[in-house]
């Protein structure tokens, strides 16, 4: 077995799914090569290059892969493949790498495998379906297997203690004219990254407007949190999309989930229940939340939350 | 120019049903179940009529791989104002094993057949989850993708797409013919009024065979099990606020 884990970052920064990727190829067994296909990629080959339980670090530089787009990034991929001849190709399940892999698999005739939780041999792998309400295991019979990961199932990589070799990769032809990538708004935040954040506070439809979302941003600073938010309050326009937490949104897994006017839909639900503790404050004792809640405060939010934030 | 424009349309169990895992653990409850349009392909229909309506799009065809049923998810879909609708007929062990792969396939073996210029999908059915089928019907015709569309603009001979990406948004531009795939975002599907659902029963839907377009669904998985998730208990309901710092600092967590 031999697997290739495709690294998701910035050019300057490596995303942390890619380390959840490199324990999950690990599992696989065999050695694990790490692609770095950027436009200036130095700093994230040189963090990687540490993680222990990586072989080879593959370095693909060019103009071309600015923006990271699927179109300009396969022909990479495929010509790695081709010199190389790995048994799987893993990425994270994020936006990048679902976007990418399938790319990629269908150029290749193979079904790819999407959120992998759980790796049972090196064809042989857990997925949730329906949501997260039911879990399928499958084997796949392809002779390559191309998967994404879910970053919160398999514990990140160290970052220090490995030595991975450096190699370039001969580059294919990867300039293309079939999209360009135009740029990217990202939220700004001081606060952490909510699918790599050891606690996160949610908002739901309780928090009534967006103005009282302070409540939770004050608590996530005494904290170290990270601030998520329930569908019905994205709809609401409480706050922006890239904040959701549920099956349509980002799943996270946190030491600490903290719901706050949260009822506790399925589909919010799906995308936290992993959470190591779950804490649920709601003033509506009925509410489905607390059916998940290690801690349930039956409260009104907005005396609850001040008082925590003030007693932390 | 007027675009010819190609949409997907599965059907799923509906959003609000509860999911029951089979005794046998060989699938889900889907006998006697209720059944829809999956939510993100109706985004994708929605905005293909909208393509019709602002005149970018000549003409709309509905795809549906699936079951006899899938006629009525088909006919959903005309009703919303599609042209026409294509019933690829798989069923049986055949459709409990079609995956995404086999479907890009016959997708995109329609859209050449009919000459399509836009594939619009929705980002991933509610059933499986995959989130595979646009990336890969995009892959199989060398055309660019746009997944998880938030809006759709057409320039000259190119889409400028505004994507939900993890971070925040990013906006790429590409060429026409192209595959896009529609998050929640894009639009709000209308819902069809009575008249249209007169109208959309003389609409005419082709049935034909993955065979007929020359694609073999041979089997790619094999289902070990499909099982429910593992359960998690209720804790306890705290008093007040100190207990709960109180108790999160039993537990380690603060």
């Amino acid at each position: 077995e031999s697997t290739l884990v495709i690294a998701e970052h910035t050019n300057e920064k490596l995303f942390p799914v890619t380390l959840n990727a490199v324990t999950a190829a690990n599992k696989i067994g065999g050695d694990v090569a790490c692609l770095v296909a950027g436009t200036k990629v130095a700093p994230v080959v040189e963090a990687l290059s540490k993680v222990p339980g990586i072989k080879k670090i593959l370095v693909a530089e060019n103009e071309a892969f600015h923006g990271f787009l699927p179109e300009a990034l396969t022909p990479l991929v495929l010509a790695t493949q081709k010199q190389f001849n790995f048994t799987h190709i893993l990425a994270g399940a994020t936006a990048f790498g679902k976007a990418l892999l399938p790319r990629i698999a269908a150029k290749l005739d193979v079904s790819p495998i999407s959120d992998v939780i759980a790796i049972k041999s090196s064809n042989t792998f857990v997925r949730p379906i329906y949501a997260g309400n039911a879990l399928l295991t499958l084997k796949s019979r392809d002779a390559v297997k191309v998967l994404t990961v879910r970053g919160t199932n398999f514990e990140a990589a160290a970052l220090d203690g490995g030595n991975a070799a450096r190699e370039n990769v001969p580059s294919a032809d990867s300039s293309q004219n079939l999209s360009q990538f135009v740029g990217q708004e990202l939220s700004k935040s001081d606060r952490p990254e909510l699918t790599s954040a050891k606690i996160v506070i949610s908002g739901g439809r309780g928090m009534k407007n967006g103005e009282n979302f302070k409540l939770l941003y004050d608590l996530a600073e005494k904290l170290g949190a990270a601030v998520g938010a329930s569908r019905a309050a994205v709809d609401a326009g409480f706050v922006p999309n890239d904040m959701q937490v549920g099956q349509t949104g980002k799943i996270v897994a946190p030491e600490l989930y903290i719901a706050v006017g949260i009822s506790g839909a399925i589909q919010h639900l799906a995308g936290m229940k992993d959470s190591k503790t779950i804490v649920a404050i709601n003033k509506d004792p009925e509410a489905p939340i607390f059916q998940v809640a290690d801690f349930g405060l039956v409260a009104d939010l907005f005396k609850a939350i001040p008082e925590l934030t003030a007693k932390l | 120019m007027a675009l010819r424009v190609l949409v997907g349309c599965k059907r799923v169990i509906d959003y609000a049903v509860r999911i029951r895992v089979k005794p046998d653990k060989t699938g889900v409850v889907t006998d006697g179940i209720k059944h829809s349009m999956n939510p993100f392909d109706e985004i994708a229909v929605e905005e293909a009529v909208r393509m019709k309506e602002k005149k970018i799009a000549s003409e709309v065809i509905a795809v549906s791989c699936g079951p006899m049923q899938s006629q009525e998810t088909l006919r959903t879909a005309l009703a919303m104002g599609v042209d026409r609708g294509i019933h690829v007929d798989v069923s049986g062990k055949d459709y409990e094993l079609l995956q995404p792969i086999h479907v890009s396939k016959i997708l995109a073996k329609i859209a050449q057949e009919e000459k399509c210029d836009i594939i619009l999908l929705g980002k991933q059915a509610i059933d499986d989850d995959s989130n595979q089928t646009a990336q890969m019907t995009a892959s199989l015709l060398n055309w660019p993708q746009a997944t998880y569309a938030s809006k759709i603009e057409k320039t000259n001979g190119e889409l400028q797409v505004l994507r939900e990406i993890d971070g925040g948004l990013e906006t790429v531009r590409v060429k026409i013919p192209a595959v896009i795939s529609a998050d929640l975002r894009l639009n709000e599907p209308r819902y069809a009024t009575l008249p249209n659902i007169m109208k959309a029963k003389k609409k005419p839907i082709k049935k034909v065979t993955p065979g007929d377009l020359g694609v073999e669904t041979d089997p790619r998985i094999e289902i070990l099990s499909v099982e429910d998730p593992p359960e998690r208990q209720a804790g306890i309901k705290v008093e007040d606020v100190d207990t709960l710092i109180a108790k999160l600092k039993e537990v380690g967590r603060i």
